[in-house]
């Protein structure tokens, strides 16, 4: 059974000269619950088009991505926004954690649009990313690896069904990177959430046993539309 | 994290700027609720001021100028009266009480009035307030002795027992020291009227201090008049001041100091114009504190909508946010606000004897704070509706 089916999926800009771009032309893609896969693509090729596609943080132009039984492009914006803080979890290649906030608190501000704050359960995910001791610090006071650690326990802390993960490991070095992978598909395993990794990293796709080529899946690719 | 504790936060992040533009409102609403209160309380305060009197009777002159000299003991006399018209006066069938006053006279710029006891014995200042001393004894109207109001026996640093020698004129001229020596038998209680701050001594005394002109020995400078009925007023107006041209009844008192304000009004509505104006510019200086500081926030409110907040959740935390600048700044404007009007009410004590009531309410308590928020908070809006529509995955850079 399917966690994520999208079918026919299609998103356009409009560039600045007036045209109108084909970013994402999708027609099938599946993600089966808890499954673990990686999809490889080259900067530029639409990818963090696609998964903010399925986060909802980008409305589609056509098609339907159907999370469970909730189709996501036939949501208005605020129950996009529901939907994303509820079931779903995001990791960004820049952390995207927010400066003046501590590390429990960056987590417990996931929860807190889920309407499920739960500081017990915050400190527990933060201690399952090994950052106990680091609780009351701010992102400015940890390394590029222990900031990672907090967006993994912060986009895990809801319980989502599926985590996107936009090169996770990009700003990361050899060594952390290979270690924040283990984290990300331990703790999703652990969850039984399903993952969907975007990379163009050979070393992270390497882990995985099903990459699937995103040139292939995104017709638009194919024709040069993508950026 | 609710929404207030994000917005506790945000303004944490940008303190500096918190703290001036809360700052600038504190010192707008201060300015504000200060004019507002002064004008008001001026107002009721000098109306009622009357010192137990309906009415005063002085040579031809302004009224206000007889009002303020002889109730208030500001501003110069308009010249004397003879003995023969207070005798007149105090036996007219409408007048209750005649209490005669002379000035001229002062101690170290603080105005010497002569009168007679029973201004302290038996007038009212104010219902049921009849002046009494502190310490002491009345002065023997034929003796050389003082009572003085509590605030110019404080500023003189004068006690019962203690001897002055009065001044010529008005104004403290150490050259002018006249040879008599007063001496102080009492001390009246504070009443918060102008009577603190005169050193009262008997009538005689006054008109006979040396080097005043000996055919001026039984003139008076006004009469303080109590009527029988509140129509008995328009009798002795019509006789001193429409059928008479030679002495001026000043009377209502009330209505005289009320016309006063009103005379000056314009100088208060300009002031109240200006608290407006920065009122305005501070609401302002909410507007582009939180909108110079947009371009820094886009990317943490592109965050917290990739974790799920509504589009209305970030409006309403920076509308907030305005708000509790303006919160913030409304409570430290009540620290301002007290601080103008003690220091304004020191200055009307010190000028006029009268007390203003700084911790006394006034509506302008309640209504300047909350315009002043809601000025804030509109203000607040024009940032709030740039987050609103900001496009959340533009500013999730970078995209891959």
């Amino acid at each position: 059974m399917s966690l994520l089916a999208i079918q026919s999926l299609k998103k356009s800009f409009i560039t600045p000269t007036g045209d109108k771009k084909v970013i994402v032309d999708i027609p099938h893609f599946s993600l089966g619950q808890a499954e673990q896969r990686a999809l490889r693509g080259e900067s530029g090729s639409g990818k963090t088009t696609f998964l903010h596609l399925i986060a909802g943080i980008l409305a589609a132009d056509e098609g339907s991505i159907l999370i469970g039984q909730t189709d996501m492009a036939r949501l208005s914006e605020s129950e996009r926004d529901r939907q994303r803080a509820l079931s779903l979890g995001y990791i960004f290649q820049t952390f995207n954690l927010l400066q003046g906030y501590t590390c429990l608190e960056n987590v417990l501000l996931g929860m807190s649009f889920a309407g499920k704050v739960d500081k017990k359960r915050a400190s527990e995910v933060l201690e399952r990313v090994g950052l106990s001791h680091r609780l009351n610090h701010y992102p400015r006071q940890l390394s590029t690896g222990q900031q990672q650690r907090v967006a993994i326990a912060r986009a895990l802390v809801n319980k989502p069904n599926l985590i996107l993960a936009d090169e996770p490991t990009g700003n990361l070095d050899p060594a952390t990177s290979r270690e924040a992978l283990r984290l990300i598909r331990e703790t999703c395993s652990e969850t039984k959430a399903a993952l969907l990794l975007v990379s163009h990293d050979s070393q992270v796709l390497s882990t995985f046993e099903g990459v699937q080529d995103f040139s292939l899946l995104n017709k638009a690719s194919n024709e040069g539309g993508a950026k | 994290m609710n929404l207030f504790q994000i917005v506790l936060r945000n303004l944490r992040q940008h303190l500096l700027s918190t703290i001036i533009t809360a700052l600038s409102i504190a010192l707008a609403g201060g300015l504000l609720m200060s004019i507002w209160s002064v004008k008001q309380q001026s107002e009721q305060t000098f109306t009622r001021v009357n010192s137990g009197f309906d009415a005063v009777l002085g040579a031809r002159g302004s009224k206000l100028q007889l009002v303020l000299n002889s109730i208030f003991h500001l501003e110069a006399s308009t010249g004397n009266l003879n003995q023969t018209d207070f005798d007149y006066i105090r036996r007219h069938p409408t007048v209750k009480r005649a209490i005669p006053i002379a000035v001229g006279d002062n101690l170290k710029g603080y105005r010497i009035v002569g009168t007679v006891p029973e201004l302290f014995t038996d007038i009212e200042y104010a219902p049921h307030h009849t002046y009494t001393l502190r310490e002491g004894k009345l002065f023997d109207p034929t003796k050389k002795e003082a009572v003085l109001g509590e605030f110019s026996a404080n500023q003189l640093q004068l006690n019962v027992g203690d001897t002055f020698h009065p001044f010529h004129g008005l104004a403290y001229d150490p050259r002018n020291q006249h040879p008599e020596t007063y001496t102080v038998t009492g001390i009246l209680k504070a009443s918060n009227t102008p009577a603190d701050k005169v050193v009262w001594i008997p009538l005689h005394g006054l008109q006979t201090m040396g080097g005043h002109d000996p055919k001026a020995a039984n003139d008076i400078s006004a009469i303080l008049i109590q009527l029988r009925s509140p129509t008995s007023g328009f009798i002795l107006d019509l006789l001193y001041n429409k059928q008479g041209n030679r002495l001026t009844f000043a009377w209502p008192i009330g209505a005289i100091i009320s016309d006063l304000f009103g005379k000056i009004g314009w100088f208060d509505k300009v002031l109240t114009l200006i608290a407006y104006l920065v009122a305005l510019v501070s609401a302002a200086g909410v507007l582009v504190a939180i909108y110079n500081s947009m371009a820094a926030r886009s990317r943490d409110i592109a965050i917290l909508r990739s974790l799920g907040a509504h589009r209305r959740t970030i409006l309403g935390t920076i509308v907030l946010e305005a708000a509790t600048i303006g919160t913030i700044g409304m409570l430290f404007a009540f620290v301002f606000y007290f601080s103008i009007l003690t220091l304004v009410s020191t200055i009307i004590r010190s000028q006029t004897g009268v007390m203003l009531n700084v911790f006394s309410f006034d509506y302008v308590m309640i209504w300047a704070p909350c315009t002043m928020i809601t000025l804030c908070a509109l203000g607040g809006l024009v940032p709030a509706l740039k987050a609103y529509r900001a496009d959340i995955a533009s500013n999730l850079a970078p995209v891959s």
